[in-house]
């Protein structure tokens, strides 16, 4: 069975920031399509320069738990887990399938795999995001979506994962509406109620953990709250509009799915079982304010 | 248990085997089995109840680390020497098995690890927090998942997020009361993520060191000035991070591999074998407010006033406030003395606090980011 390892950031601050990985790894533990599933991270232990020698197999599968390529993907971790001959995969900022590496630490063949963000069966996990939110497996008629990224400030490649999906999405004809919104540029969050005419309108981060961003800076811009630490309502009214506002789509527990199809797509033998019925999210995970 | 010990034995002994004082050499449909002191020879069908009782021993031993236990070289290492069989250690089989009938104990960190014999040789294993050693587990929380592991790295006993799993803080309170070796070894590394490999490295003379101006050359992005951190600052910032009561891993790394710290390395029983990313966000800090050039002060404070400064700093410092009493008015860093001091000193008109010696404002001039 394949040896699957997770990287995501971390963080020295949130304890909210590596629970998908956690989470992701422990329901990828239990279909048994994986021999070992180990996170690693960025700024937690086992950190990416140590991970790759806590897995006693010689061929694994890095699967990074991250939105978009970018520094963090095409820097970061090459660089961290020593993966000799990185050039870069061939793609155009969202099409990453899988390089084949050699990791310099421990002479492991690595298949360094595209981010789980850029996958496309993340737009499924943002159309379940969708119905866990709103509690309706069959959200869409009559209800707006907006995918919600950073914008081009920080990475070009995460706004054009944004768009990626919303185009996706939008091609199935499901949603009434659906828009791409950014936190630094336009369309801009803050004015969500301005690009959509469906009463309901579900608001769905393209973020991998809950955090600053989507729990802070996100439902005050969008005018959910004005304080953040006083929480908000689930829908929320804004301007007549009903919003949903679903958090990190990462911790959504179909991701763990997409985390495997990334191993398969770069050639890992991942056995039926994980084919079970995924775990829907509770409301609990919806907000943790 | 599949099969017999012995006819497994029977089957490995047929290319000969030595393992911990034992050979056992099959010889057509006889099985020859010897430990220094006792031989016997059995048939090769034969089972554990033909054995005398420290042949018996022996066999078990064998089975256990031939068949049940890991392979991987750092994990099974590290249950040899959780039961004190490594190399180099002198006790026999059935010594090992008296000690491993009432358990025997090694510190990993914070970690009380446990083995004890169960049905024919195998090993069973406990993990606890070492300060509940004498705790009955009844009065334990019983885990058994790795999620388990999980939640309690998570926190500590103050309920505040660790983002050091090895510092010396791991809550108490929970026990893994019955682990098998895979399982062991999983809980170990999710406490403690990569310190059985890095320990067996260093155990096998390979362990690979990177030292901070190497580790700090690497950096990039947000992260890149911390080779700008002076060699002094250096040194300060290993003993605010480093040390046995911040950090349980014993410091590998020096500033190069010729430069070597003044700083204490520490006791632990595993290595640090660069510096970590939360040392190396210290580090960020540290250099940039390094970047600042020192002013001369003039206040005025009474003596005593003087060394509770000192006490303040030294209670923040080494995380004691918390445990100074509201009325304890003789500690310098007592909250009502602070607030004296502050509502004294450092409130209201600027003549009470810190004044440039130059008479110059003291708020100018800070170096921001
Ligand atoms: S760098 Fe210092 S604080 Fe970080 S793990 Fe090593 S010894 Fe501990």
């Amino acid at each position: 069975m394949p040896t699957l390892v997770v990287a995501a950031h971390g963080s020295h601050l949130n304890p909210a920031s590596s629970r998908p990985a956690h989470e992701h790894a422990r329901r990828l533990r239990a279909t048994g399509a994986f021999d070992t599933v180990q996170p690693a991270f960025w700024k937690e232990q086992p950190h990416f320069r140590e991970a790759l020698r806590t897995v006693p197999s010689e061929e694994i599968y890095l699967v990074p738990l991250f939105i978009s390529e970018g520094y963090f993907t095409e820097q970061v971790i090459p660089r961290e887990f020593r993966l000799a001959g990185w050039s870069g995969w061939e793609s155009d900022g969202t099409s990453a399938v899988a390089a084949t590496l050699s990791a310099q630490d421990t002479a492991q063949t690595v298949h360094y795999c595209g981010p789980v963000g850029t996958h496309d069966a993340m737009s499924d996990v943002i159309v379940r995001r969708a119905e866990s939110v709103t509690g309706d497996p069959d959200v869409g008629e009559g209800v707006g979506l907006a995918v919600v990224g950073h914008g081009t400030e920080r990475n070009e490649n995460s706004a054009k994962a944004v768009r990626y999906h919303a185009d996706r999405i939008r091609a199935r004809d499901r949603f009434g509406e659906v828009q791409a919104l950014f936190m630094d540029e336009e369309p801009a969050v803050d004015d969500v109620t301005d690009y959509f005419e469906s009463s309901d309108v579900v608001v769905v981060p393209l973020f991998i953990a809950d955090g600053y961003h989507t729990q802070e800076d996100i439902p005050e811009d969008m005018g959910l709250t004005d304080d953040y630490r006083t929480g908000w309502d689930t829908p929320a009214t804004v301007d007549g509009h009903r919003i949903w506002y679903a958090g990190a789509v990462g911790t959504e527990p179909l991701l763990a799915e997409v985390v495997a199809e990334r191993a398969a797509d770069a050639g890992a033998e991942v056995n039926d079982r994980l084919r079970t019925e995924p775990e829907r999210s509770g409301d609990d995970t919806v907000s943790f304010c | 248990m599949d099969r017999d010990p012995v006819e497994a034995l029977a089957k490995a002994a047929a290319d000969g085997v030595e393992f911990d004082g034992l050979s056992a050499r099959l010889d057509g449909e006889r099985l020859h089995v010897a430990t220094e002191g006792s031989t016997t020879t059995v048939a090769a069908d034969g089972t554990l109840a033909d054995l005398p009782a420290p042949l018996a021993a022996s066999v078990t031993n064998w089975f256990y680390w031939d068949a049940i236990a890991p392979e991987q070289s750092a994990g099974r290492a590290f249950l040899r020497w959780l039961e004190g069989a490594s190399e180099g250690e002198q006790s026999t089989v059935p010594e090992r098995y008296d000690a491993l009938e009432t358990g025997v104990s090694r510190e990993w960190g914070q970690l009380l690890l446990t083995a004890r014999l169960a049905d024919q040789g195998t090993r069973r294993y406990e993990v606890r927090h070492v300060d509940d050693q004498d705790v009955p587990i009844s009065e334990l929380a019983v885990k058994t998942a790795l999620d388990d592991a999980t939640a309690i790295a998570r926190r500590d006993d103050r309920d505040r997020y660790r983002p050091l799993k090895t510092a010396p803080t791991l809550p108490r309170g929970w026990v893994f009361p019955d682990l098998g070796p895979d399982a062991v070894l999983s809980i170990v590394g999710e406490l403690y993520p990569a310190t059985i490999e890095n320990w067996y490295r260093e155990r096998e003379g390979d362990l690979d060191v990177t030292h901070y101006r190497e580790a700090a050359q690497r950096q990039t992005g947000r992260y890149q000035s911390v080779s700008e951190l002076p060699s002094e600052a250096l040194e300060w910032a290993a003993e605010a991070c480093c040390v046995d009561p911040e950090c349980l891993k014993r410091r590998e790394w020096d500033e190069t591999e010729d430069e070597v710290l003044d700083v204490p390395r520490g006791d632990g029983s595993f290595p640090c074998r660069e510096p970590c990313s939360l040392f190396v966000a210290a580090a960020k800090e540290w250099t940039s407010l390094e970047d600042e050039a020192t002013r001369t002060y003039e206040i005025e404070l009474t003596p005593s006033e003087r060394d509770q400064l000192e006490a303040i700093v030294d209670a923040v410092a080494d995380g004691q406030t918390d445990q100074i009493r509201e009325a304890d008015l003789g500690a310098g860093a007592n909250r009502y003395r602070a607030r004296y001091l502050r509502a004294k000193r450092f409130e209201g008109d600027a003549s009470g606090a810190f004044e440039m010696a130059d008479g110059s404002d003291p708020s100018e001039e800070h170096t921001t980011e």
